[in-house]
């Protein structure tokens, strides 16, 4: 009895040791992470940790401030209307989908005339980019390109915190510090003089459920849809991973008492 | 060497018969991979190899698959990628496991070559049997160097032509190669689909060679932590199923390892960068190579002259070509060299700095210590262990791995229990 507890032991162990040393080797690049990005702090998204999911009503709130202020300027080229329907999205019904997608007008052809002709917004339609390119998109910009925003969340460093920390990031210059003629002053932004001027205001989206209009608000959803619209299948695989690890735990068990047992004879 | 043919395979039924009498395949496979007479004082470091084997198959795998939905252009292999992590059923999953899994190849790779070094294992009379497994340390670098561009992101891209430029350091046909390389004058669509050909190829070449590696295995026999030889019968165990249960336990815990990395921070080893598509005008603020070269990085740059980084980076490798013969201790293992085993540690925190230093901007006291670390590296391979060899004097070996295992001898044996 007192054996098989200690066996017990050294596969606990031995389990720990893994996991324990994916978590060292995760934490030690997370700790350089927060300290280059300086002033964007670890929030509490419900996307975060082993199960996370995205908060439906928060993604569609997101989803509104990308379209009314965002998607002015940013594209979004590989994230289809139809995604916004699907499993682990915001949540939207496929008739709800249909109606945003009729809203945007797509440019299609060419006809049999061979003309291109403007039509409606189709479930299977990505999102129109506002500029035809980017020549045209760095002119009504100041000679800045505002960056596609579909994986944008993964791609800075501190993710969704560093976004949520710029958009929270616009103050005035302070007193000493120039800025070049259309730029503001941002606190996160490398070298804090940013292109795109403060994007949005209180009370500049009218939310549909009771959430405050307020500027954190706003951030925070549309920080979170843009983390959907990077990892469309975070909640997939947030599930598939719990169904593996712990699949493989047993399976470990099981293999240790094996090799205990072929090994008895032998010691 | 007798003894390292396990029991020959004994066709039972009637088509095996028939078979072995005209294609003797379980006649080779049996004694060498069933039968086979293993040291029976294996600790878990020796389970990389099977591991490496698995990394293996799953990077082949799973490159396989992405190869039918990945386009080798630059203006859709960025956009290629992210449709496979969009609309291809489990893509996310499937290019996850194959860009995680060549980190996990790296980590398994280094201990491996690490437990090598521990344990004597490149000694004599495992001289080739060391080289070879060099050899592939050089074709995985290669392999995961050119599947590093493929996506065609930012750091794919400046990391390329970084890399690439170094060869035109070489006199007089420097330009040559790079133009080579590049299929023209810059990084651009010719070399990302040259890249993507031979990042196809390669890993079949690492195949061919692993067999190689372990063929020269097969007649030499496993090392073990005692690094004294096999003496007889008594020595050994038949791999299966002692190493098969053994190794399998182990394999299921690193894969335990590798699926926290692929379900829960898939990104955390690579660069955000390469998230964003290549772009020739743009250059990161900090170009940085993966992980798994960064000691080579620091190395590079740790020399003043372009020439003098590109041949010092180089040599950090080729010096492990060569290291059979610049250990000149008689004794294997570092159980019965107490002055090496210092030195190993030294070693593994050295190249763990110079990691560090890799990641870091080549400026100020990096650069320092860069250097501090380089000289070290190479020192360690060059004078010290020629030097320890001759001045060290051993501790007393135990008779047999029996002895060392059941009797009073030395060894390591807590951790050959297992």
């Amino acid at each position: 009895m007192m054996k098989q507890v200690t066996h017990f032991r050294t596969l606990v162990r031995a389990g720990l040791i893994a996991i324990v040393s994916a978590l060292v080797v995760l934490a030690a690049p997370g700790v350089g992470q927060a300290e280059e990005s300086g002033e964007s702090e670890a929030l509490d998204w419900s996307f975060n940790g082993p199960f996370g999911t995205f908060d439906r009503a928060q993604l569609q709130r997101g989803y509104k401030v990308y379209r009314e202020v965002c998607s002015a300027c940013h594209s979004m080229e590989f994230v289809s209307f139809r995604n916004l329907s699907e499993e682990g999205g915001p949540g939207f019904t496929p008739e709800q989908v249909k109606v945003i997608a009729s809203e945007f007008e797509i440019e299609d052809g060419p006809n049999d005339d061979g003309d291109m002709f403007m039509r409606p917004g189709l479930l299977s339609d990505r999102f129109p980019a506002p500029f035809p390119n980017v020549q045209i998109a760095r002119l009504a910009n100041g000679g800045a390109f505002p960056p596609d925003l579909s994986v944008l969340a993964k791609a800075r460093v501190g993710g969704p915190d560093y976004i949520y920390a710029l958009l929270m990031g616009y103050e005035e210059a302070p007193a000493g510090v120039e800025l070049a003629i259309g730029m503001s002053y941002n606190t996160v932004f490398p070298n804090h003089q940013i292109a795109m001027p403060e994007p949005i205001f209180e009370d500049a989206v009218e939310y549909d459920d009771e959430t405050e209009p307020t500027l954190e608000n706003y951030a925070r959803d549309v920080t979170a849809f843009m983390m959907w619209t990077a990892e469309p299948k975070l909640e997939a695989r947030h599930r598939m991973g719990f169904k593996v690890v712990l699949f493989l735990l047993i399976f470990a068990g099981l293999l240790y008492a094996t090799k205990r047992k072929v090994w008895a004879a032998v010691h | 060497m007798s003894q390292l043919h396990g029991e020959p395979y004994q066709p039972k039924s009637g088509f095996m018969k028939w078979m072995e009498s005209r294609l003797p395949i379980m006649g080779l496979l049996y004694p060498t991979a069933v039968t086979f007479p293993t040291p029976r004082n294996l600790n878990y470091w020796w389970t990389f190899g099977g591991i490496l084997m698995f990394c293996l198959s799953v990077q082949i795998i799973t490159g396989i698959v992405l190869a039918m939905h990945y386009v080798p252009h630059v203006s859709m292999a960025f956009e290629s990628v992210e449709g496979i992590m969009r609309d291809v059923n489990y893509g996310w999953l499937i290019r996850y496991v194959h860009s995680n899994g060549a980190s996990m190849f790296f980590i398994a790779v280094y201990i491996h070559m690490f437990r090598g070094m521990y344990y004597g294992s490149y000694k004599e009379p495992r001289e080739v049997l060391w080289i070879l497994g060099v050899v592939l340390f050089l074709l995985m670098m290669a392999t995961a160097f050119m599947g590093y561009v493929l996506p065609w992101g930012q750091m794919s891209f400046w990391g390329a032509t970084v890399i690439t430029s170094l060869f035109s350091a070489i006199p007089y046909f420097g330009d040559m190669i790079t133009q080579l390389l590049w299929g023209g004058f810059a990084v651009d669509n010719p070399t990302l689909n040259r890249f993507y050909s031979l990042h196809y190829l390669l890993p079949f070449m690492i195949v061919g060679v692993v067999v190689l590696h372990i063929w020269a295995l097969h007649v030499t026999g496993n090392n073990n932590p005692t690094g004294i030889s096999v003496k007889s019968k008594q020595d050994t165990l038949p791999f299966h199923p002692f190493y098969t249960a053994k190794d399998g336990f182990a394999l299921v815990l690193f894969i335990l390892f590798f699926a926290i990395f692929v379900f829960y921070t898939p990104n955390i080893l690579g660069d955000p960068v390469n998230y964003e598509k290549a772009n020739s005008l743009v250059t990161p603020e900090h170009i940085v190579p993966e992980w798994y070269f960064l000691p080579f990085y620091a190395i590079l740059r740790a020399i003043p002259d372009k020439l003098g980084g590109v041949i010092a980076m180089f040599a950090s490798i080729g010096v492990l070509f060569i290291l059979p013969w610049l250990d000149t201790s008689k004794v294997r293992s570092v159980s019965f060299r107490p002055l090496y085993r210092q030195f190993f540690w030294i070693l593994v925190i050295a190249c763990i700095g110079l990691g560090y230093l890799g990641a870091k901007p080549p400026e100020g006291a990096y650069v320092i210590w860069s250097r501090i670390l380089t000289a070290y590296y190479f020192l360690h391979f060059l004078v010290i262990l020629p030097v320890l060899g001759i001045l060290e004097k051993p501790r007393l070996l135990p008779k047999s791995i029996t002895e060392s295992v059941l009797g009073n001898g030395d060894g390591d044996k807590a951790e050959s229990k297992g």
